[in-house]
């Protein structure tokens, strides 16, 4: 019996590692585009002004580098580390992306941060402002693979499944690399960093306003980083409204759970906070349609009939399907070298089985739902504070484009406060998607109880232990040091010495 | 166009090349091994850092594309030793975590811990780093304690396909002096060619100096300890594989291996000269700086050679001493013929990689670091 603390820490090890991660993801994600956008304002302007306020950033995302990539190469051997059988049972699949994000993104980005950190001076500026675009893109790219590897432990496609191997084994390359939800996983994610480097750079730039100096700096900085941020989050909405349709569609579960809908049927309403509804709200939502059909809780684990007269299978017939598909894999196993006959059966029965083989690992159907309020929640407040962002920054670019900036105090102190808020909905964002899921390392294929490997609890928890200290430390160097660097400032130019006089 | 024992071949001589280039990289390793050793002030330790620091990231990037490639291409592989030598690999992980952030913070303000602590941390992961991972490829050759069993598959209550025997986790393979001596060499190796890379680097005589006197004994180190492992395990007996995929024990196993496979021996053959001709002309001759090239290939090529000696020509390369059927083959356990096709043809883009690689690499180091360039600019650790 695998330990239930076992899965325990392990998750909470590899959730811990996630969530550090994507405090320091985004931010890069999305200060390459600012930085690059401002580097190519200093070349097609010939304006040194533009250089040093693209130097300024680049050391704020230099800070803030190091640790994303300290943080990532646990993500990518935590796999094999903590879960060895999801390694083995999906490698097959799983492995691909991840090389590929190794070959094409990372020494891309390798390559060319280093020119554009130390490469000044060496090399001309066409070449630097190329390897300041190509780290940005370089970056974006990595996302692209690993979000491909995520996109499919969400929605699986593109695979069969081996019983003489035991595994997974991809049939359809494309079909994983354009799998509808990886595509907008994809959009999503690394728009909404383009949400948080907006939101840091205009942060900042207020605190400057705030204190009344470089302002020309900060008030430059918050119109390219208004623009990247607002575009940045009308996409994010936009794919955000596609990732409710796939979650409805793929993940009816992680849908109802985010609405904490015990009940559902046509014309669902879509829950504001507990007590408040839009009637046929989340029908629209889910199915862009206000009469469509969306599942509760219940309905998903008692089975329904939707109006069309579509039948969603009850938990019990899906794990009594999970049992028959691993009944039938043993059998098959055992038969496969001494009677054929009894082999070819078993096998036909697996596969008729076969997407259900997932069931087969969950002993209690309500081991088949999330922890409600730990996506109910979440979801809201994602949803909340990105349209706040949104007016935010909306706000700030129709008063630097009036002249006005400087004079909104209230507005300044309004962006300092929305820096932690950005990186709040990043990780509520992340919460739903991967809390949601929960039975599932990959959606009715593989549960984690499955997935985990066979380690003692006190290792897992140790390094769990280790690695909170390790991070956090990490973490708080990486905002001191920050907190230097902006108080220190901008290089100054000619201008400020004549205004310094 | 490919078929699958082709295919399987060809990975494990991607997996090859990247394990020797993984290794010719961590002349960052062993330059941060001897921050302390062969930097004798501030101003040369911040040479050292800086000549590393411009490189790191291409050293980190090998290691998680060899990983990457690893998972990829033998997933049996990644979840079975991963999984298994937990600690092995978590401690080799958190040395290369400590070294991501160290560059950078090190001359920060407001770092909290100091510039030393951060040099520390560099020069732990400088040490540590190769001398694990060099006693973790041992087993390569002399075998893990785990067994495979993926018909557990069916238990829908313990449903573990790889087991690892040891409570130790990983650890347990100091226990095989021979592991060892592949951890000290691999460890003598990095900061050789942190010796080489540095002497072609910065130019700086009173620092140069003592990165000779430094490669004296770096690479006698490594000489000594390379060539006990390399007799212990020709001398060995090794996990060989039969036709129908079954492992038994045979003597001098690895030796015969090469032997058979002629143009591996030449490989590690020329590989080994390399090395050595890069070091000796080094030692031999005061204003020769161009050692890390010869050397480095050298390396590559004898890397690549150890590799193979471990995978190809019928030999179990990720042996189980516990149970002799568990252990890993290229064959049994490598991706799907579908998917080794897919990653075949996205390994044709190596390179173009190579290529801006060496693009970059050129334009930046066309010059070497001195103390006025550091002195001088604020782009710097």
């Amino acid at each position: 019996m695998v330990d239930a603390a076992l899965i325990g820490w392990s998750r909470a090890q590899f959730a811990l590692t996630a969530c550090y991660h994507w405090l320091f993801v985004p931010l890069t994600l999305g200060l390459a585009v600012i930085m690059a956008v401002m580097e190519t304002l200093y070349v097609v302007r010939k304006d040194d002004f533009w250089k040093r306020t693209a130097r300024f950033w680049q050391k704020i995302f230099g800070i803030n580098f190091a640790v994303g990539i300290a943080t990532g190469i646990i993500l990518e051997f935590e796999f094999g580390t903590n879960w060895s059988n999801y390694s083995w049972f999906v490698g097959d699949i799983f492995g691909a992306p991840l090389a590929i994000e190794g070959i094409f993104a990372f020494f891309m980005e390798a390559t060319f941060v280093a020119v554009m950190f130390f490469g000044w001076d060496k090399v001309g500026k066409k070449f630097h402002l190329a390897s300041t675009w190509l780290t940005g893109i370089g970056a974006s790219i990595s996302a692209l693979w690993i979000l491909v590897a995520n996109g499919w432990m969400q929605h699986p496609v593109g695979m069969e499944f081996n019983p003489d191997t035991v595994r997974h084994e991809m049939t359809d390359f494309w079909a994983v690399v354009s799998n509808p939800v990886a595509v907008t996983k994809f959009f999503h994610s690394v728009l909404s960093g383009w949400m948080t480097g907006a939101i840091v750079v205009i942060g900042i730039s207020c605190w400057y306003l705030l204190r009344k100096r470089d302002v020309r700096f900060a008030r430059s900085s918050i119109k390219v980083a208004s623009i990247v941020g607002i575009v940045g989050t009308l996409a994010v909405m936009f794919t955000g409204d596609g990732s409710a349709v796939h979650v409805a569609r793929y993940q009816p579960m992680k849908l109802a759970a985010a609405e904490g809908l015990e009940d559902g049927g046509t014309r669902a309403p879509f829950s504001i906070v507990p007590g408040v509804e839009i009637p046929g709200m989340l029908s629209f939502l889910a199915t862009h349609d206000i009469d469509g059909f969306v599942p509760g809780i219940n309905d998903l684990l008692e089975g329904y009939v939707t109006p069309e007269g579509v039948a969603g299978l009850s938990a019990e017939e899906k794990i009594a399907r999970g049992d028959a598909a691993l009944d039938a894999f043993r059998q098959y196993r055992e038969t496969r070298d001494t009677n054929p006959e009894a082999a070819a059966e078993a096998r036909k029965i697996l596969e008729q089985n076969v997407d259900y083989f997932g069931y087969g690992y969950i002993k209690d159907k309500e081991d088949l739902v999330p922890d409600v309020w730990l996506v109910y929640w979440p979801f809201r407040i994602m949803v909340g504070l990105g349209c706040l962002l949104l007016l935010l920054m909306v706000l700030v670019l129709w008063f630097e484009h009036k002249n006005r900036i400087e004079q909104m105090r209230w507005l300044q102190m309004a962006s300092m406060v929305s820096i932690p808020l950005v990186y709040i909905a990043g990780q509520a964002g992340w919460i739903v998607a991967e809390v949601g899921r929960q039975p599932w390392a990959i959606q009715d294929l593989l549960p984690v109880n499955a997935a985990v490997s066979s380690l003692d609890k006190g290792a897992v928890m140790t390094t769990f232990f280790i690695f909170v200290a390790v991070f956090t430390l990490f973490l708080a160097i990486e905002i001191r040091i920050m907190l230097n660097a902006i108080r220190k400032g901008p290089e100054k130019g000619p201008e400020d010495a004549v205004a310094g006089e | 166009m490919f078929e699958y024992g082709f295919l399987q071949q060809y990975w494990w001589f991607i997996i090859s090349l990247l394990g020797g280039l993984l290794v010719f990289l961590m002349f960052v390793q062993g330059g941060n091994a001897l921050i302390f050793l062969a930097g004798k002030d501030d101003r040369q330790r911040q040479m050292i850092v800086n000549s590393t620091g411009r490189k790191w990231e291409f050293t980190f990037t090998t290691l998680v594309t060899f990983g990457g490639a690893f998972f990829a291409s033998f997933p049996l592989f990644y979840s079975t030793s991963f999984g298994g030598a937990f600690w092995v690999w978590i401690l080799i992980l958190l040395t290369f975590v400590l070294q991501a952030v160290s560059y950078e913070f090190q001359t920060k303000a407001g770092n909290l811990l100091g510039k030393n602590t951060f040099r520390v941390f560099l020069t732990i992961n400088g040490c540590l780093a190769p001398l694990l991972i060099g006693t973790a490829v041992g087993t390569f050759f002399t075998g893990s304690d785990f067994i495979v069993d993926k018909a557990a598959a069916g238990d829908s209550l313990a449903p573990v396909i790889s087991s690892w025997g040891s409570g130790w986790h990983g650890l347990e393979a100091v226990a095989d002096i021979r592991n060892v001596l592949l951890g000290l060499a691999l460890m003598f190796l990095a900061a050789t060619l942190g010796c080489l890379y540095m002497t072609a680097n910065i130019d700086d005589d009173a620092l140069e100096t003592n990165l000779r006197k430094s490669l004296l004994w770096t690479s006698s180190g490594f000489v000594v300890f390379f060539v006990a492992f390399v007799l212990a395990i020709l001398l060995s007996e090794g996990y060989a594989v039969d036709g129908s995929g079954t492992v038994y024990m045979e003597k001098y196993k690895y030796w015969h291996n090469l032997i058979q496979m002629p143009a591996v021996l030449v490989i590690f053959l020329v590989g080994t000269v390399s090395v050595l001709y890069g070091i000796i002309r080094t030692l031999a001759g005061r204003s020769y700086r161009r050692g890390i090239w010869w050397t480095g290939t050298g390396t590559v090529l004898a890397v690549m050679a150890v590799f193979m000696i471990a995978g190809y020509n019928g030999t179990a390369y990720y042996p189980s001493s516990a149970d002799l059927q568990s252990s890993l083959t290229i064959a049994n356990s490598c991706s799907s013929e579908f998917t080794l096709k897919v990653m075949t043809y996205v390994s044709f883009i190596i390179p173009v990689v190579l290529a801006y690689i060496v693009y970059a690499w050129w334009s930046m180091d066309r010059k070497p670091i001195t103390t006025s360039e550091i002195e001088n600019t604020t782009d710097k650790y």
